[in-house]
């Protein structure tokens, strides 16, 4: 019964799988033939300087959008953090570490609201990515701030042969597609988002799954605004709110799509890498003028969702 | 705290409400060690409530409940399943992004730790070998790429599925629906065996003659209680309907003069896109054709490709007509939810219905009561929400809503599927003198009966059309045949 | 209570009303008036970009047009560039306003139908190329719209803005268009159960583009009566218009899922959200309290207004 539909689904992943990587490699070839030079350990770890915050923020969306939901505020959310860290976290260790694990309990207590009140996420984020803001703006009112020694000393490491950022992101890449594809309270958490009405008919509290999907994305944040600032050392309100929209494209040019609970956490990594790579230093190598910077991010989304299209199309599958 | 004989499960009484709606109102119910009850009603008799009553997922309001010979005041889904009370829905409850291993670990707790893959893998592989010998499916494969008869399998088998506690009893909401004749019949053969060996099943169907086959007792349910209820021997067809309250009994089959409508117009040509032979579907003016086969073998896709047809053209299908489809999963492809009944009816019309260019509100008002008089739908008032009706009267908006329309061509992708009696009745009337002013019906039914209405029945298989036979040749042995046999 | 909570739409103009009082008792009276003619001025900017909004949100989840604030941009940089300060080419300037933004629209379409892009996705990205194009098409440009403009946009009649009272029958407008006309009636089934539209004859494509383009074209009118308003464009002037023309569609009771739209909602909402932020104001609060606050409130009203889960139902 219906078996060329079975091999098409299965032609389907291995396509939506092997997509990310491929996209990747585009990008490290038009680098690599631009300027040769930046394929290097040094050029790496310069390109991918920003990449560990940005493979954090994908990772938090991930867990969003497992849920079938999607968090707009996780980029003024990292901006809060940040601040929290440049400020807080240096002068009064004990406090900043307090609010950012408040921080993160007030991410499951809105995925509290959204499950208990039936709420589109979509509007009560864009609505929280304000009240992040405006606290981001009340700790740190102007750009500064003093990243604490730890935080610089930890993100400065250089292990040999791989360049940190590419470690971090392996490992991460790791830790997450175990924890959320692998293990058993995996398949319940990703089941929430595939199905709900059985997970809770199997006796499983979808109040529960969903507040511990939105706290692992705060938690993520949070690390996201961290490493943000041992990157940077100082901070500013509006630093991270790129994130949302590249944590996002990360996710989906993962292979990871909005409903259905289908997300590869190996995927958005390699995913949010190709997107760092792409958003600035093939733009930069290509020498695209300034002005048109902004607009060139927006074309290369673009593009890379249309070779996933064209992809799924080739196998014939609509 | 032992009952008399062994009584597994009791109800006492139970009543439950929504709200002013009342589901159930005052069940008695007792099921005993190995017995099969079968449990009939109209849409919105109250089966699915007493079902999620059963399965812990609904309260009751009044009423006490007693499994295993001990009262259950704390009754809930998880203290259902260690007791070892289990569910099949008719909506399936697999998650499509998971595969069928993972699926099993979602219902069994038990299943975690190092290690639980394997044991989810051999748990449903075994019940799969044990219900369905030679299913076919693989444990790893994801639940989104099994077709909808597999799927039904798979839940089925999981419900059967032992890890910390042995099922008991079994409730079954129609699980025959998206199964074929041959994997039906290997189900129904496992539930007589696991019977005699202890576990007792309700067993929930519109199929009649499965129930009067299959079970050792039957309950009749009507408006939220059980208005009938004895051996199964003690029971035929016509009192199963009488008792559920339907006017008509099975009304015998009119054959008008199918001769003649060869001769009309022809108003479509359909070949199957994996056709290789020269077969197609020939459709003339006032015909009803039907298409048989087993389930999902391209009945659904040919009619999505002729309505398909009427915005793009395809080399496969000719039309002469416009188009209109009613889908057989109301949920997912027919009903507004948000919408009126009324609304719900003119959608399809609202060119016709404009008066300088708005809609008129009193144009509409009077389709949406015509359809009321017409197809006997049965609401207060046509403004209220869809979903204030039942199952089979959504049913009957959603013809409405396509026989209200000016096509002349109209598809049935399964409509009647788990639709009560009574309604499949009148449906069956209106399709009738629709087709004799004129209209054209392309007819896909999972149900042999319904052939007996069409003029012309083509069998598919495997997406292929392998046969046709005129009404005359029609017999439910030449179906299945076909339905089986060899590509032509 | 429950009757005010029962038509969402009411609730709305209650709160702004609430909001309304509270901003004259804290100054005591003074200002009032022209409080409240500053509140509607503004709230027809929001008005008209969010009942471009509502119907786009009507479409169904996941639709959302999020490149509002740069088409804004870049509409009244087109505006203000095409006028030149002539008062006769007003009609042609706004013209090429309107285009620019069905032009928008139209892309936008084009990506979400051509390439498969989900529209979050889609209006985002295409956002930021209108933004680059604003950037540089808008370098260093500072033209004043023409001076009859700039009075119409500003003009007041028995203290009511004109421009309010074109917005208020436009909003009527759209209702009609809501209701009563085919297309309307598209757009909500559409928002319902898209599969269920296709098969009973509504035309989803068309209906899509038709309703992004339209939501453009709104933008883009409003980016030219923001330049006449505030006398002159910038990149920039769209930017809180998101939000905005987002919540003034939740709050005023349309649903976010699609298929339910509420549009006198979307005036009370607006009138709301302005009257917050100017008492907000003459509190003189800071920025960092007035961003915190609104999203606060925004998060509360939702929260507020909806159904909640119903019981007994997973």
């Amino acid at each position: 019964m219906a078996l060329s539909g079975k091999t098409c689904s299965q032609f389907r992943s291995v396509a939506r799988t092997l997509l990310p990587a491929i996209s990747l490699l585009v990008v490290l070839g038009g680098i690599a033939w631009l300027n040769p030079r930046a394929i290097s350990y040094f050029g790496f770890s310069l390109m991918l300087n920003l990449a560990i915050p940005m493979v954090l923020a994908t990772l938090a969306q991930l867990f969003v959008i497992t849920g079938n939901d999607l968090d707009l505020s996780i980029g003024p959310f990292i901006g809060f953090s940040a601040c929290v860290s440049a400020t807080w976290l240096h002068d009064a260790p004990l406090v900043g570490i307090t609010i950012l694990i408040c921080a993160v309990g007030v991410y499951a207590a809105i995925g509290a609201l959204i499950y208990l009140r039936d709420l589109p996420s979509v509007v009560v984020t864009l609505g929280m990515g304000f009240v992040w803001q405006g606290l981001a703006v009340l700790v740190l009112p102007q750009p500064g701030g003093l990243a604490p020694d730890w935080l610089v000393a930890i993100m400065g490491i250089r292990p040999p042969f791989v360049p940190f950022p590419v470690l971090v992101a392996i490992v991460l890449a790791v830790v997450v597609w175990f924890l959320l594809e692998r293990t058993s309270y995996g398949v319940i958490l990703r089941g929430a988002g595939g199905n709900p009405v059985a997970i809770r008919r199997a006796g499983w509290s979808l109040l529960k799954l969903k507040m511990t999907l939105f706290a692992v994305a705060g938690l993520f944040g949070v690390l996201s605004g961290l490493s943000l600032v041992g990157l940077t050392t100082s901070a500013d309100a509006n630093i991270g709110n790129g994130y949302t929209l590249l944590g996002i494209a990360g996710v989906i040019l993962g292979g990871g799509e909005f409903t259905g609970g289908r997300v590869s956490a190996i995927g958005a990594v390699v995913g949010a890498l190709t997107l760092a790579l792409a958003a600035s230093p093939l733009l930069t190598f290509m020498h695209i003028p300034p002005d048109w910077q902004i607009g060139a991010n927006g074309a290369i989304l673009i593009i890379v969702l249309t070779a996933r299209v064209l992809v799924s199309r080739q196998r014939g599958v609509a | 705290m032992g009952q008399s004989e062994d009584c597994f499960a009791r109800l006492t009484g139970v009543k439950k409400h929504f709200g002013a709606v009342v589901a159930l109102d005052g069940i008695d119910l007792e099921v005993r060690a190995g017995q099969r009850i079968g449990l009939v009603g109209h849409n919105g008799a109250g089966k699915s409530t007493l079902m999620n009553v059963l399965a812990g997922a609904y309260k009751p309001n009044e009423g006490r409940l007693s499994i295993a010979g001990r009262e259950q005041p704390d009754y809930s889904v998880s203290r259902a399943q260690q007791l070892g009370v289990r569910c099949v829905f008719q909506e399936l409850s697999l998650c499509p992004n998971l595969t069928v291993a993972e699926n099993t670990r979602v219902t069994h707790r038990a299943l975690r730790g190092p290690g639980w893959r394997g044991k989810a893998r051999a748990l449903i592989t075994d019940t799969l070998d044990e219900i369905f010998p030679g299913h076919g499916i693989a444990a790893s494969t994801l639940v989104q790429d099994l077709g909808i008869g597999q799927r039904q399998m798979v839940e089925i088998a999981r419900a059967f599925s032992e890890t910390e506690t042995p099922a008991r009893l079994v409730v079954l909401d129609e699980p025959t629906s998206s199964l074929d004749g041959h994997t039906a019949a290997q189900l129904l053969s496992f539930l007589r065996h696991a019977a005699a060996g202890g576990i007792s099943f309700i067993l929930i169907s519109h199929l009649l003659g499965e129930i009067l086959e299959n079970s050792d007792t039957i309950a009749v349910m009507r408006d939220g209680r059980i208005v009938a209820e004895d051996r199964a021997s003690a029971f035929n067809r016509d009192k199963l309907v009488h008792a559920m309250g339907a006017e008509e009994s099975r009304a015998p089959v009119p054959h008008s003069a199918a001769a003649i409508k060869t001769q009309a117009a022809v108003r479509v040509r359909a070949r199957p896109e994996r056709q290789t032979t020269a077969r197609e579907v020939v459709a003339h003016e006032g015909e009803i054709i039907g298409l048989a086969g087993l389930a999902g073998h391209g009945q659904t896709d040919l009619l999505r490709a002729i309505f398909s047809a009427t915005s793009r053209r395809s080399p496969n299908v000719t039309l002469s007509g416009t188009v209109a489809l009613v889908a057989g999963d109301r949920q997912a492809d027919g009903v507004f939810a948000l919408w009126s009944i009324a609304d719900n009816i003119t959608i399809r019309s609202l060119g016709r219905l404009t008066r300088g260019g708005l809609i008129s509100p009193s144009r509409e008002k009077a389709l949406a009561d015509h359809w009321y008089d017409k197809i006997k739908i049965r609401t207060p008032d046509m403004r209220n929400n869809i979903l204030s009706l039942s199952g089979g009267n959504q049913q009957k908006a959603l013809f409405a809503r396509a026989l209200g329309s000016d096509a002349a061509i109209i598809l049935m992708d399964d409509p009647m599927r788990g639709v009560d009696i009574a309604t499949k009745l009148e449906v069956y009337g209106i399709v009738r003198r629709e087709a004799q002013s004129g209209r054209t019906f392309l007819w896909y039914t999972t149900e042999t009966d319904e052939l007996s209405f069409c003029d012309h029945v083509y069998v598919m298989r495997n997406g292929s059309i392998v046969a046709d036979m005129q009404r005359s040749e029609l017999s439910e042995a030449a179906v299945i045949q076909s339905s089986f046999k060899g590509a032509d | 209570m429950k009757f005010i909570f029962a038509k969402p739409w009411i609730w709305s103009f209650v709160s702004a009303g609430t909001v309304w009082l509270v901003a004259v008792a804290v100054t005591r009276g003074s200002g009032a008036d022209s409080m409240l003619t500053g509140a509607l001025a503004m709230a027809t900017f929001t008005v008209v970009v969010g009942v471009g909004q509502m119907f786009v949100i009507a479409l169904g989840p996941g639709n959302i047009d999020l490149s509002l604030p740069a088409n804004i941009g870049l509409a009244s940089a087109v505006a203000m560039t095409v006028m030149n300060g002539n008062d006769s080419l007003v009609g042609l300037g706004l013209l090429a306003a309107l285009g620019c933004g069905l032009l928008v629209g139209l892309a936008n379409y084009l990506l979400i139908w051509a390439l498969r892009i989900p529209p979050i996705i889609a209006t985002l990205s295409s956002s930021f190329i209108i933004q680059s194009i604003d950037i540089s098409y808008g370098r260093g440009l500072q033209i004043k719209p023409p001076p009859a403009f700039a009075d119409f946009a500003n003009l007041r009649f028995l203290d009511v803005p004109v421009l309010a009272v074109l917005a208020m029958l436009f909003a009527a407008l759209a209702a009609i268009v809501l209701q009563r006309t085919v297309y309307g009636r598209w757009v909500l089934a559409v928002g319902q159960n898209m599969r269920a539209a296709r098969f009973a004859g509504v035309r989803v494509g068309w209906t899509r583009l038709a309703t992004y383009m339209l939501c453009g074209a709104l933008g883009g009118i409003d980016g030219a009566l923001l330049a006449g308003y505030f006398r002159g464009a910038t990149v920039d002037i769209g930017n809180e218009y998101l939000l905005s023309s987002i919540a003034v569609v939740v709050i005023g009771g349309s649903s976010v899922a699609g298929g339910k739209a509420n549009l006198p909602g979307i005036w009370g909402a607006a009138l709301f959200l302005v009257l917050l932020l100017t008492m907000l104001n003459t509190f003189g609060v800071s920025a960092g309290v007035r961003l915190l606050l609104t999203g606060i409130i925004i998060v509360a009203a939702i929260a507020v207004a909806s159904d909640g889960r119903p019981r007994d139902v997973a």
